[in-house]
């Protein structure tokens, strides 16, 4: 029978059915210190062991500063957390990239740049942005702390088959449209809950023709339109990004590969849903709302309320309005902004990095505006130092700072206050996502570096070939 | 995870937060995670609306949650898409230490929705035209009783009484509160046995 890579990759992990689920076989376990400690509290309290410590990899990413590498710079609480994790993985046998470590990195930037993620693969994480890991061909979604206790003392979880949806970008990105601009075009179309029970395929000449790093960019931002996990099919770009890489199969590469190569959906495999869009309608994005799925191109005016037809899309755009404080009918490109945030999950790797600093070479960061660049991992971080990316920000006016998730959502005091305006790189602007009545705004690297220059909301293509 | 308490049915008063896509950062904001235990998030619920001030001594007179007519209710009453975003399990953590026994919503996310199964808190999805009745009953009469039964799968409001659907596993989960990794562990030899079966390089 015919089957789409989603459900190849589930039945090769399946173990046993039990009450029609399945119980899968789980290869990869990342972990971190927020939504571990109360898993490794239940496994002690009933004196489990961790089954595969060697398949379980740890790092410090959410509660940590951004500008010293101490696990109490941000106060005891955090420190806590972080100590406990370190405790735990130490008890355990589980490798930990502490702060200050080469390796350490947010969980998804860190996972794929150590080669610890390959196609076929399933992976989780107690974090709803595992779907990155998806853009190798693994089957890679977030799961609450309970699944982290499960995943730690049986290796396995309990699941049922998803319904599966393909979404074709077909056709060719126009100059300065990004990954980013086409997962909030997606979402934008598909709504915020518009994959929710779904496992979606991203596919077409759009997807297949960017780097690693942007379907990971694609992949990352599948939960903010509802979906369990997001995935590409694997290809030459894949292969060529995984070979050579500390955990890569080196030594195996060829005979993995062709495995790897059967890693796609049967031509005659059949979908639950199919969206397709077309890769030149697309503009730069920039959320206007308080879902991810309230975008606009930047050049377009904020919709009104009534714009919408269903009833429960109107009140929330109405909610959204009035908490981002914007008129309907402004356009987009003539609302100013304070703070600017480049990094996160979702943009915090080199190519994000080159992206922003290509456009803030060009200028000064705005006197208006505060603004900070975030590397994803110190191997980021060393990269762009390596090509003096970090001097170009910071003579722009940018702050270079240490690695981590920061101001994406704030659990340290990258902290933004009621009313300040963010052009933000990361995956989501909910009421208060970055601190108490504050505004964000999704959009590309580009296009927050834009922003910072300008001081609102700008067509990064206006910046011509210097992008 | 320890072995939890069965769920068979609930009876109680309700409380109407009559608003779409509310998220898990709104459920629990972000400075509210950094603990180590499962236990004390329910002064934090909804924080943001709940709370005028950071330090939670000023509450929102404003805010359902803090409405004196729907001070005991141990039923929530939401619209679409209720818990999406972050996986926080500290999310229905908060909403269960706060008193919470059932969610009644239109939908759920679906992480959300598994790690309610997974902390004896039912989630309980009825299409809006019911939740409809539901909001009218609750705010005209606060004093309403909402009687959820998990064997049989119905929600009853004075005459009224409707189907809601649930997986099987889910229920069966809920009604036995079992220990779900002891009853994983059980397979502890079929595990190994694919374990020895995943090609070496993996």
């Amino acid at each position: 029978m015919a089957k789409t890579l989603y459900e190849k990759v589930f039945d090769a992990h399946v173990i046993d059915t039990i009450d029609g689920d399945s119980l899968l076989y789980i290869d990869r376990h990342l972990i971190h210190e927020v939504t571990s400690p109360q898993a490794f509290a239940g496994l002690d309290e009933k004196q489990r062991k961790v089954r595969r410590p060697d398949r379980t990899i740890a790092t410090m990413d959410h509660s940590i500063s951004t500008r010293s590498l101490a696990l109490d710079a941000c106060g005891p609480q955090n420190a806590l957390q972080l100590q406990t994790l370190q405790n735990n993985c130490e008890a355990h046998g589980i490798r930990l990239f502490p702060v200050g470590h080469q390796k350490q990195g947010i969980v998804h930037v860190m996972g794929p740049e150590l080669g610890l993620i390959s196609p076929g693969m399933t992976v989780v994480c107690g974090d709803s942005h595992t779907a990155t890991h998806g853009a190798f061909g693994a089957l890679a979604f977030g799961i609450g702390t309970s699944q982290v206790e499960h995943v730690l003392a049986t290796q396995t979880l309990k699941q049922s088959k998803a319904k599966s949806m393909l979404i074709q970008v077909n056709g060719k990105l126009s100059q300065g449209i990004t990954a980013k601009d086409i997962i909030l075009a997606i979402i934008g179309k598909i709504g915020h809950a518009g994959a929710t029970g779904f496992v979606i395929e991203y596919a077409g000449e759009a997807i297949t023709s960017l780097s690693m790093e942007s379907r990971m960019t694609i992949c990352n931002m599948s939960i903010e339109a509802g979906a369990k996990a997001g995935m590409i099919a694997p290809d030459e770009i894949t292969f060529d990004y995984l070979r050579g890489r500390e955990f890569s199969p080196n030594a195996d590469f060829d005979k993995a590969t062709d495995y790897w190569q059967s890693l796609h959906s049967d031509p005659d495999a059949t979908y639950d849903k199919v969206v397709e869009l077309q890769a030149e309608d697309i503009q730069p994005q920039v959320t206007w709302g308080t879902n991810p799925g309230q975008v606009s191109g930047v050049s377009e005016p904020i919709p009104s309320p009534s714009d919408f037809t269903d009833s429960t899309d109107q009140e929330s755009a109405r909610k959204a309005l009035d908490y981002m404080g914007l008129e309907a009918g402004t356009s987009l490109d003539s609302v100013a902004i304070s703070h600017v945030f480049i990094g996160s999950c979702t943009n915090g790797r080199i190519e994000d990095l080159r992206a922003a600093a290509a456009i803030a070479r060009h200028g000064k960061v705005n006197a208006s505006v505060s603004a900070i660049v975030v590397p994803g991992s110190a191997a980021v971080k060393r990269q762009a130092e390596e090509e003096g990316l970090d001097k170009i920000f910071t003579q722009a006016g940018f702050e270079w700072r240490l690695p981590g998730c920061s101001m994406c959502l704030g659990m340290n005091d990258d902290i933004l206050t009621a009313q300040d305006r963010c052009a933000s790189t990361s995956n989501r602007n909910f009421e208060g996502r970055q601190g108490r009545g504050a505004r964000t705004h999704l959009v590309s690297p580009a296009m927050a570096a834009a922003a910072a220059l300008r001081g609102k909301f700008t067509d990064v293509r206006e910046f011509g070939e210097h992008q | 995870m320890s072995i939890q308490q069965g769920f068979k049915a609930h009876r109680g008063t309700a409380c109407p937060l009559d608003q779409a896509n509310i998220d898990t950062d709104q459920i629990i904001p972000k400075q509210f995670l950094t603990g180590v235990t499962r236990t004390g998030y329910g002064k934090h619920l909804l924080h943001d609306w709940r709370y005028l001030d950071l330090h939670e001594q000023e509450p929102n007179p404003d805010f359902v949650l803090n409405q004196a007519r729907y001070q005991n209710a141990s039923i929530l009453l939401t619209r679409e898409n209720f818990g999406c975003g972050s996986s926080r399990e500290h999310a229905p953590w908060a909403l269960a230490d706060y008193g919470f026994k059932v969610i009644i919503a239109t939908s759920f996310a679906d992480i959300f929705y598994g790690n309610c199964i997974n902390n004896q808190l039912l989630p309980v999805a009825l299409d809006s035209g019911v939740m409809d009745e539901l909001f009218d009953c609750v705010t005209t009469n606060p004093e309403t009783l909402i009687t959820v039964d998990l064997p049989s799968q119905t929600v009853a409001v004075n005459d009224r009484q409707w189907p809601f659907t649930i997986a099987d596993h889910h229920k069966d989960n809920l009604i036995k509160g079992l220990d779900a990794i002891g009853q994983t562990l059980e397979k502890a030899v079929a595990i190994e046995k694919f374990e020895q079966s995943q090609p070496q390089w993996l």
